[in-house]
């Protein structure tokens, strides 16, 4: 048996942002399981201060290049809560459809990117179009189609032109969201293939019981507002999130912090699964419970699975999605925006979990007050009590330190952690 | 994919290549894998031997090094030394790295500990002013835009990889707009700087209706009191006019000039 252990993981890969993971054990005892985030931060909430309300959503979006339509989404639901504003039935059904190919943008680009190369035992995506080229193909396809998706409902894949408060700039024609639609239905191979390649990879068998916290769909599984629940039974509205995520600082992280029920707490495609399953389409839920993933699952690194049962989600309720759009003529792409004194939230599940815009305004529409709680800060203080858990555990079970550093790196990159948009 | 890069008959040798970020969205990195239908490709042409984000191998030399974001913490500006003094080439990726990007509206307020206040209270934090990389070391090449354009940033890394040279338009947006039959965005209400932004994004946003914001800086000959005129024609406020002016950081001389003649305090930063 072995009890000591010594990593160092400076500036972690294949992840977003600049973290390290420390962990000392001396003879059994843990002396530092650390998680550090040294990203350096932007100050947008007071690059804000004093900018009319038009630069919200936009300079706001700059937050993250990979979550940048989530956040644009958020901010621009911010301003229309604040404003008093509804969007149209069109609107909403056009943003969640661009929302949902970000999600799967994001979701391939994590499993494929970042995380396969782990279960499959090399450094990066690189030797595998070598060793797994339709692997490879198919992610490359899945990703493609998500982008191209998010180039012609927001106007470009990253950093979206066309989404402003009150609608859009412009529609896409049908006949594109109708090619969108074909694509999507012989995507669906492609996510069964991922569901198969996963059922061989080795899930580590570590779990540590968690609060997760998300939006609480009513009929639908829910990506944009609605109420806030946990797993311990906190149940908040959009407009209360303050009390949901109760931001701290703390020594050696230049993100902020968040605790709810217990010290930390959990966001994510695993914790919108364990509180939303029911409402996943049921072609998802088969896949779910086939990867052995069902709520409530405290393990993790079932965040990768999670994600890839979400990409089967969006991916059907999309094809719902344009039939409706398709079924409808168009309307006007926008309305008109009358500024005023007030504040508004937005509150938005972005692929790595709960995401916060708030916004306070004078009479003339100028932002007094800007507030964003990202989901990676929500996450850090959970990955961190995991970090704890994790080393005590495997060092007890007699693992090597380079097994034990591999599983640790793998646990932040389960988190798909966003780490510059944590210190935006 | 063949191992062995030729042009016309001549075989070349594919370069090292390094990808970095200092603070930034890492939207400019990420753009270059959201390039799908010709990653591979891509891929081949270059050896990456340093791209945190991609991959956990790593190196520290390599012919052409990418720097993405701004300058904005001491220890930035060490790394980007290093960074330098590894690099055949050092390109600065982004309008983070040429301008300073979103980033540098920060630099609006002269209080920086207001700033730091502001967003983390009492608790003590390191940052310092917004500056673009070339404030700090040679850049050899820049690369606009916020986001960067996936097929300028392979046009420009083919052609450094053949040797070639590499240049920028020198016209404005508004040129690329009207080839691509765009209705004028002032004739639709939307305030725009196409007629004075380096072109090179082919009417991104004016393509999508929306104004253009100046994410890739002044265009070589840019009329400043044309578009003033423009704007104050079609009813917009020169508030309107500075916000988007001041978003990207390409346009700081031209902020400042509009500025110094207002009211309002003289904006302190300087165009490097
Ligand atoms: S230039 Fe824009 S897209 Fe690129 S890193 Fe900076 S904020 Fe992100
Ligand atoms: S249109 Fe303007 S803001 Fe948009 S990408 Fe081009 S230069 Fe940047």
């Amino acid at each position: 048996m072995k009890l000591s252990c010594e990593v160092n993981v400076h500036h972690l890969t294949r992840v977003e942002g600049h973290g390290n993971i420390r962990i000392s054990i001396k003879n059994g005892v843990v002396k530092k399981a650390q998680w550090e985030v040294v990203e350096t931060p932007r100050f947008f909430e007071a690059m804000l201060v004093g900018k009319h309300w038009e630069n919200a959503p936009y300079i706001c979006g700059r937050i993250c290049g990979i979550c940048s339509i989530g956040h644009t989404l958020a901010s621009i639901r911010a301003v229309e809560n604040a404003f008093g504003i509804t969007p149209s039935a069109q609107t909403t059904t056009l943003r969640l459809l661009l929302k949902h190919m970000e999600t799967l943008q994001s979701h391939i680009l994590h499993l494929y990117f970042l995380a396969a190369p782990d279960f499959l035992g090399t450094g990066s995506v690189l030797p595998l179009t070598k060793t797994h080229p339709q692997v490879v193909q198919q992610a490359l396809r899945l990703k493609l189609l998500a982008n191209d998706a998010c180039d012609i409902i927001g106007g470009r894949r990253l950093h979206p032109t066309r989404t402003v408060v009150g609608g859009f700039t412009m529609l896409p024609e049908k006949a594109e969201l109708e090619t969108i639609r074909q694509r999507l239905l012989s995507s669906v191979s492609d996510l069964l293939a991922s569901a198969e390649l996963f059922k061989t990879f080795a899930i580590p068998d570590f779990s540590r019981e968690t609060e997760f916290v998300s939006l609480k769909g009513e009929t639908n599984y829910p990506f944009i507002g609605g109420a806030l629940v946990s797993t311990d039974g906190v149940l908040k509205k959009e407009h209360q999130y303050r009390a949901m995520t109760n931001e701290y600082c703390k020594t050696g992280f230049t993100s902020k912090l968040s605790r709810l029920s217990r010290p930390s707490l959990a966001v994510g495609a695993l914790a919108r699964l364990n509180n939303n399953f029911p409402l996943l389409h049921p072609a998802a839920q088969e896949i779910s419970i086939s990867l052995g993933l069902e709520p409530v699952n405290h393990n993790p690194y079932m965040g990768n699975v999670a994600q890839l049962v979400e990409c089967v989600h969006v991916v059907l309720d999309s094809v719902h999605l344009i039939d409706t759009l398709l079924g409808t003529p168009w309307q006007e792409p926008r309305q008109p925006v009358h500024a005023k004194k007030g504040e508004g939230v937005g509150a938005v599940e972005v692929p790595r979990g709960i995401l916060y815009h708030y916004y306070k305004f004078d009479s003339l529409g100028k932002v007094i007050k800007a507030d964003c709680v990202i989901p990676t800060s929500q996450n850090h203080a959970n990955i961190l009590h995991d970090i704890e858990a994790l080393a005590s555990q495997y060092a007890k079970a007699g693992k090597k330190d380079r097994e034990i550093e591999l599983l640790a790196e793998m646990l932040v990159r389960a988190y798909d952690p966003c780490i510059s948009c944590s210190v935006h | 994919m063949s191992e062995q890069l030729s042009y016309l008959g001549v075989p070349l040798t594919r370069p090292k290549v390094g990808f970095f970020e200092l603070s930034s969205c890492e939207g400019c990195q990420l753009q270059l894998l959201n390039n799908e239908a010709t990653l591979l490709d891509f891929l081949n042409l270059v050896e990456i031997v340093n791209f945190r984000e991609g991959m956990s191998e790593r190196a520290d030399t390599y012919d052409i090094a990418f720097v993405e974001g701004s300058v904005t913490r001491k220890d930035e500006i060490a790394r980007l030394s290093e960074i330098r003094k590894n690099a055949k080439i050092l390109v600065a990726l982004g309008s983070c790295a040429c301008f300073g990007g979103v980033n540098q509206l920060k630099n609006r307020f002269r209080d920086l500990e207001w700033v730091k206040k502001e967003v983390y209270g009492d608790f003590p934090i390191e940052s310092m002013e917004v500056h673009p990389l070339a404030d700090f070391v040679r850049v050899d090449l820049e690369i606009f835009g916020c986001p960067i354009k996936k097929e300028e940033v392979e046009r420009i890394v083919t052609n450094l990889v053949l040797g070639k040279a590499v240049h920028h338009p020198e016209y404005p947006v508004c040129m690329e707009c009207k080839a691509n039959e765009n209705i004028c965005l002032f004739e639709l209400g939307e305030p725009c700087l196409g007629p004075i932004t380096r072109a090179g994004c082919d009417a991104w946003c004016t393509s999508n209706r929306r104004g253009c914001w100046g994410c890739r800086g002044p265009a070589e000959s840019a009329n400043l009191t044309q578009l003033e005129e423009i704007m104050r024609t079609y009813g917009f406020s020169s508030e309107t006019l500075l916000d988007r002016l001041e978003c990207f950081g390409g346009f700081a001389s031209f902020t400042e000039t509009i500025r110094s003649r207002g009211k309002k305090t003289p904006s302190k930063r300087k165009k490097p």
